[in-house]
Formats: structure tokens, C-alpha cells, sequence
């Protein structure tokens, strides 16, 4: 490795002010010398609306624990669009993502991706990982929420014989069940690992009101770590049955409750009313109309803001926005995305924006 | 619990036709550059003194529809467009060094030169001059981005950026503002002030183009902004500090990395001619493609009072009036890096060079309707007409 370097360092000599890594990138493309990358190496249709896509990552992309998640770069039309996905493979094997169609970028990626297309990535993260020490556990997942549970089944069942998991998985339909065939084979395989489908089309919504219905499926539940991932009302309804049972909790209880959620709505965004503007490494906030332009709220906010032509043309005033979105003054479009760039002069807040400065 | 999955996608299509402007903030402080929302400058150019107010805006709002027609089709291939010069680029590149490496036989030697000249050309042209114009920040490859890109030229990118993008496309041909006129060193505009010095315009032009990249780092410096007292010290520093770190690196790979790996087959000093000669044709190369941009014929200067109150509209007009294109074939587009649209580069800086062809036509029709001149010319009648402008200017103006 260090002698990787040492000649890497020799060749930039010769390439800068490109990196080597540039010029390798000509026959390799997970070479780059700014971000990492990963090639297709396998795509498998799950169900009508999902797919699991394999990668080989390049230098830099650390292993996943079982149940983490990785941002993917997918470009859409020219324009790089990241998006969060759960790795569904098992940790200490090739990482792959289990994606469904729920909208442009989701969509893009099932439909159409094929083995060689590049995909841009940060490293793996997130907490929602396996308990330190044995535990019985309990999953409860609904539609893709399934996905990083997987990689914690794959991981635990059949390698730890001394593991006992209950899964309790919804969906539409057997149709719409994600792994289906797989986690049946499993159940069969390892008596320690337990599955229930729930079908909503036919059962209707799994009741989490009480805690009768849960006790049915699974009568120890209190005595179980467990682990959520789903839609955000099938967690708000989870994590509300938990409250009440470590509110009343008998001392023999070790109900936990670890919980994924798959989306954070971030407020507002709509029309021209803008918001409060945090500017977070100068620490000043500001509550900006909509029509303003962000350089000059944060002109007078006394911000040391970049600036230039301030028409929008010279690009000497790009911030990049760490979370909410802002209206284009001159196309009245609104976007951004959390480490998009934005250029200040031409850009009003739609809803509250937090910018790195 | 911090997962962030998919949310629903803007979509990046722009509407067309009248759309909304920046707007000045609510204090209504003045700001430094900002366009005016209506009304004219204290004196309309010359070229442009028989439009009205109205009409002004008018043409100002076909501009716009144009951009925003372009913003709509903007995507994927325009994206497979940059990432195939930049490959063709790099391939260019590393064979053309690669083959200076046994330079000592004659054949190498010369199509080691040709090569690393024309990936040279490449990269100054049409990538790291439109990259850096951030022409492919909206795809969001930091890759190819306008704060991530740096180019096999002396100048540090951000001062570059700054005389350039800032300064000199926002007050294009304003003398006095844009010190692109002449670059602090030549005489190109009879406004400007005429000293015995500039008896030797034709000799400075010539001495400095075929070390034009030097040149260009030197008056990106802003040395006279130093001396007035209206740069400070510590930014002098910071930038001769990149400028030295740039230089060293830039100097390093041509004349000593390169000729050193060459002397392994006997070929250090053929190497060293080869790229000192490569440097030598993309100055020359540059300089005269920059200097058809505003100096032939028929392109206008503008005192100050012409962008005293000046609208978008306005802003426009100067562009056209003071630019000057190139006709020619796709291939000398290409090798100007698209400067030869240097009409609609002024008007759209930060559209895809790819793009400004297609534009053309569309911009010459709006000039020719509005009666505004539409200056273009073969690359040899433009240099010439920029010669004889350097030869002309270095006398004193004929006393009346």
C-alpha cells in the first residue's frame, strides 16, 4: 500500500494537475481520484417492482455491517441524483442493494440498470446493526423495510446456530413480497429462525394498537430485542406499542425497540414563502422571504458570503446546501439536494435551508 | 434512525417564457454589480442608441427564451459529450508524452509534439475554460466542476476565475472595469490613455504569445489593484502562493519529469524541445483565438456610463456588440473550445460550449431584426484585424 503511494506520488509528477488515478479511470472506471465508485457486477429481479443490484466498489468503500445503509450516486438524464439504500447482502460478502421502484431515481435503478454501469458511492453507515451480544430477536418490517433486515438474517441464521429470530413481515401480497422463496428456505433450514407474512391485502393493516395482536404472532415479543423498518406509520405505531409497554414495564421485561426510518420529511420546500436560512459554520440564522436572493440574506446576516457577477453567470458564489431546498429566481424551479451546490445569487430559500458557511 | 430514502425528484425542466428575474433585496440597498429591473443606462452604446427602452427589454426576454430552451434539452448527451473530450483528451495526452519519450527518432518527436500540442489545446479550450465557467456544474459530477477542476495552465483556477468569469464577463469591454482590454499591458482601445510605453504594442503582443499562459498568471495577479492600495496584503500572499505551488508543479512535468523519464532511451533533450514546444503552439493557439473574442473590428467598448443603470436587456446587448466570433468548420469550433461562439458565450457563459452552435443562428437572427451588428469573420481576416488594431493603437491618437 505504501508503495502504491510512493509511485502514485512519483506519476502525479507527470499527470498534474490530474491525479494518476485520472488517467487509469481511462481503463478502469472505478478509478477516481475524488469519489468512489462501484461496477454493476449482477442485477436480480426480486419482485414486478424491485431488483437487487450487485457491485464490485473501488479502493476507499469500507465492508458494511449487517443492516447499514450507503448513499448511491445514479445519474438521471446527465444530472447526479444521490439517494440512501440499505446493502441487502449479508455482511462480510460483495455489497449489493436491494432497490424499489418508488420514484424517479428508484425507478431508474430497477429498470434500468445492467451489468459494467458505474455507480457513485460513499462509504456504508448507520446504526440499525445487530446487538453486540446474543440476543433473541424480533423484526418487524413492512414492504422494502425488509431489506437491511435481510442482510441482518443472512448475516445471523445460518451461521450462528445459537441465534433466535422471529420475523414479521407485511406486504401487499405474496406477489409484492420481497425474498419470499428465500426466507421460507431459511425457515425450513434453521428451526431457530421463524417467519410470518403478513399479507395486507388480505388481512388487512397489521394492528399495532394493542399489544394482543403482536402477542399472537409472537407471545415472548417483551422478551425480545426488536428491530422496525418500514413506512413511517407502521414505525409511528411501533414505536408508540413499545412506549406504553416500557411505561408499564414489569422489571422481567427487555423489550427494546431499534428502529429504521427510510424517509425524514424535511418541512416545507412548496412556493415562494421562504424560511429560515442557518448558515452552520457561521452559526447565524435568518429568516429569509421567498424572492430574496440567498447571497444577499446572507450578505446582510453579515455572512462572509463568496460572491461575483451576481446575475448568475459566473458561479463564484456556490455553497453547498446541507438540508432543505431552494427556488432558481430565474426558472422558479425548486431543488436541492443535501451537498448539492448552490449558487447563492440566483437562489431564494423554499423552506427553511440549512447552508454550509 | 437516519435514513433517507427516496423523495420525489424535482424535475429539472425550466418553463419558458417570461420568468422571474432576481430580485433586488427588500432593504433596497444597492449592490455592487446588480442589474437594474428597468429603465436604461445613463448613455445607450452607440450600435444600440435607436432601441428604445421597451425594446430592449423585449429582446432581453427573447434571450432568455432561448437559454431556457436550451436548460430544457440539456442532459445525457451533453454529458456523454464532455466525458468523451475529456477521454479523446486524456488519451491524447498520455500517448503524446509517452511517445516524446523516444523522441530522439525524428517521427516520435514529431507526432509526440502534434499530439501533446492538440491535448493542450484540448484541455485549455474547450474543457478547463468551460469547466471552470461551470458550463457542467449541473451535472454534478465533481469530476467535471467548476470548484473541483484544474488545468494544465500556469494560473491558478480561482484567480482565473475571478478577472475572468467575475470581472471580466460582467463588465465586458467596460474600460476602466474589465482589464481583459489589453491585459493591463497592451494598448487595444483608443479610450485608453496613450504613453510613450505603447510604442511598443506590436512587440509585447508578439514577445507575449507564445508564453501567453504566462502572461495570463501574471495579470491575474492584479498587481496595479495591489499597488492602488485595493488588494490586500494578505491576499497578494495567498495568491502568489498558489501561483508559485501552480508554476513549480506545471514547470516540473514539462521540463523536468518528462525530459528526465526520456533520458532512460537517450531522448531528454528531444523531450524537453517537445514540450517546450507543445507549450509554445497552445500559447500561440490561445492568444490568437482570445484576442478575436473583442478586439477585430466591429466589436464596441463601453465607458462606465453605459452600465450606469444597465438591465439585463442591456447587459445583453453590450455582450453582443462587444464580442466578435469565428466562422469555421466543427473542427476549429472545437479547437477554440467553442470561443468561437464567443457572441453567445457572452450571453449564456455558463451553457454548455456544445451548445452555443445550435444557439448561433437563433442570435444572429434576433441582431439582424433589432438592427444590432453581428461581427464574425474566418479565423485569419480576425487576427489579422486584431494585428492591425495593435499596430494602429501604438501610435497616439491624431490630434484633431
Amino acid at each position: 500500500m505504501i508503495r502504491f503511494r510512493k509511485l502514485a506520488r512519483a506519476a502525479s509528477l507527470l499527470t498534474t494537475p490530474l491525479a494518476p488515478e485520472d488517467i487509469l479511470s481511462l481503463f478502469n472506471p472505478v478509478y477516481s481520484a475524488r469519489q468512489l465508485r462501484g461496477v454493476v457486477t449482477r442485477v436480480v429481479p426480486e419482485t414486478a417492482d424491485s431488483a437487487t443490484i450487485f457491485f464490485r466498489p473501488g479502493r476507499g468503500w469500507q465492508a458494511h455491517l449487517a443492516g447499514q445503509w450507503a448513499r448511491i450516486g445514479v445519474e438521471l438524464d446527465g444530472v447526479r441524483h444521490w439517494r440512501s439504500y440499505s446493502l441487502s447482502a449479508p455482511a462480510g460478502q460483495d455489497p449489493a442493494i436491494t432497490v424499489t421502484d418508488l420514484g424517479a431515481v428508484s425507478a431508474a435503478l430497477v429498470r434500468n440498470t445492467k451489468p459494467g454501469d458505474v455507480l457513485f458511492l460513499a462509504p456504508p453507515q448507520g446504526d440499525f446493526v445487530l446487538p453486540e451480544h446474543p440476543r433473541p430477536l424480533l423484526m418487524l418490517t413492512a414492504g422494502s423495510g425488509i431489506t437491511p433486515v435481510m442482510s441482518m438474517i443472512r448475516t445471523l441464521v445460518p451461521h450462528r446456530a445459537d441465534s433466535d429470530v422471529v420475523l414479521i413481515h407485511t406486504a401487499r401480497t405474496p406477489a409484492d413480497a420481497i425474498f419470499r422463496e428465500e426466507l421460507a428456505e431459511l425457515a425450513d433450514q434453521f428451526p431457530h429462525f421463524r417467519v410470518i407474512h403478513w399479507f395486507t391485502g388480505e388481512r388487512g393493516r397489521l394492528d399495532f394498537s394493542s399489544a394482543a395482536g403482536l402477542e399472537q404472532l409472537c407471545p415472548d415479543w417483551r422478551q425480545r430485542a426488536a428491530y422496525a423498518c418500514g413506512p413511517e406509520s407502521f414505525l409511528d405505531d411501533a414505536e408508540a406499542l413499545w412506549e406504553a409497554e416500557t411505561a408499564t414495564a414489569e422489571p422481567s421485561s427487555e423489550a427494546t425497540l431499534t428502529i429504521e426510518r427510510f424517509s425524514t420529511k424535511l418541512a416545507g420546500g412548496e412556493g415562494h414563502d421562504g424560511g429560515l436560512v442557518t448558515f452552520e459554520a457561521s452559526d447565524r440564522e435568518v429568516e429569509a422571504d421567498g424572492d430574496t436572493p440567498l447571497l444577499d440574506v446572507g450578505e446582510d446576516a453579515g455572512v462572509l458570503m463568496p460572491s461575483g457577477c451576481r446575475m448568475g453567470i459566473c458561479h463564484s458564489c456556490l455553497i453547498p446546501l446541507r438540508a432543505g431546498q431552494v427556488r432558481d429566481l430565474r426558472t422558479d424551479e425548486v431543488h436541492g439536494e443535501p451537498g448539492q451546490l448552490i449558487q447563492t445569487c440566483v437562489s431564494a430559500a423554499a423552506g427553511p435551508v440549512n447552508l454550509d458557511l | 434512525m437516519t435514513i433517507v430514502s427516496d423523495k420525489t425528484d424535482v424535475s429539472e425542466e425550466a418553463p419558458t417564457g417570461d420568468t422571474a428575474r432576481p430580485k433586488a433585496s427588500a432593504a433596497a440597498k444597492p449592490r455592487p454589480g446588480a442589474l437594474a429591473e428597468s429603465g436604461s443606462p445613463l448613455v445607450r452604446p452607440d450600435a444600440a442608441a435607436h432601441l428604445s427602452d421597451e425594446q430592449v427589454a423585449e429582446l432581453g426576454r427573447e434571450l432568455d427564451a432561448i437559454k431556457d430552451e436550451v436548460l430544457a434539452k440539456r442532459g445525457a448527451s451533453d454529458a456523454a459529450y464532455i466525458r468523451r473530450v475529456i477521454r479523446v483528451q486524456r488519451g491524447l495526452e498520455i500517448t503524446g508524452r509517452a511517445t516524446l519519450l523516444v523522441s530522439k527518432h525524428k517521427a516520435a518527436w514529431v507526432a509526440g509534439t502534434a499530439m501533446l500540442s492538440f491535448a493542450k489545446i484540448l484541455e485549455n479550450m474547450e474543457l478547463g475554460h468551460n469547466i471552470l465557467h461551470g458550463q457542467w456544474d449541473w451535472m454534478r459530477d465533481p469530476d467535471i466542476h467548476s470548484t473541483t477542476w484544474d488545468w494544465d495552465f500556469v494560473t491558478p483556477t480561482r484567480s482565473w476565475q475571478h478577472t475572468h468569469n467575475d470581472l471580466h464577463h460582467r463588465w465586458t469591454n467596460v474600460v476602466g472595469k474589465d482589464n481583459d482590454i489589453g491585459y493591463n499591458l497592451l494598448r487595444m482601445d483608443p479610450q485608453q490613455e496613450w504613453k510613450p510605453f505603447n510604442l511598443g504594442n506590436p512587440l509585447y503582443n508578439a514577445l507575449l504569445a507564445p508564453v501567453f499562459e504566462w502572461g495570463i498568471a501574471l495579470y491575474d495577479l492584479e498587481l496595479p489593484d495591489y499597488q492602488e492600495g485595493k488588494k490586500s496584503k494578505e491576499a497578494m500572499t495567498r495568491d502568489l502562493k498558489a501561483l508559485g505551488l501552480k508554476a513549480l508543479k506545471q514547470f516540473t512535468k514539462d521540463y523536468a519529469a518528462t525530459p528526465a523519464v526520456a533520458m532512460l532511451t537517450g531522448s531528454g533533450k528531444q523531450a524537453l524541445y517537445g514540450t517546450l514546444a507543445a507549450n509554445a503552439i497552445r500559447n500561440v493557439w490561445a492568444h490568437a483565438i482570445i484576442f478575436c473574442g473583442h478586439f477585430p473590428d466591429g466589436t464596441d467598448t463601453f465607458t462606465e456610463e453605459m452600465v450606469e443603470g444597465e438591465t439585463r436587456g442591456d447587459w445583453y446587448v453590450r455582450q453582443m456588440i462587444g464580442s466578435a466570433n469565428i466562422s469555421g468548420s466543427k473542427f476549429m469550433h472545437l479547437m477554440s473550445g467553442n470561443l468561437s461562439h464567443q457572441i453567445e458565450h457572452h450571453l449564456f457563459p455558463d451553457l454548455p460550449s456544445n451548445r452555443y452552435a445550435e444557439v448561433a443562428p437563433k442570435v444572429r437572427e434576433i441582431c439582424k431584426r433589432y438592427g444590432l451588428p453581428y461581427t464574425t469573420g474566418p479565423l485569419l481576416k480576425q487576427v489579422g484585424s486584431t494585428w492591425a488594431k495593435v499596430f494602429k493603437l501604438a501610435l497616439p491618437p491624431k490630434k484633431a
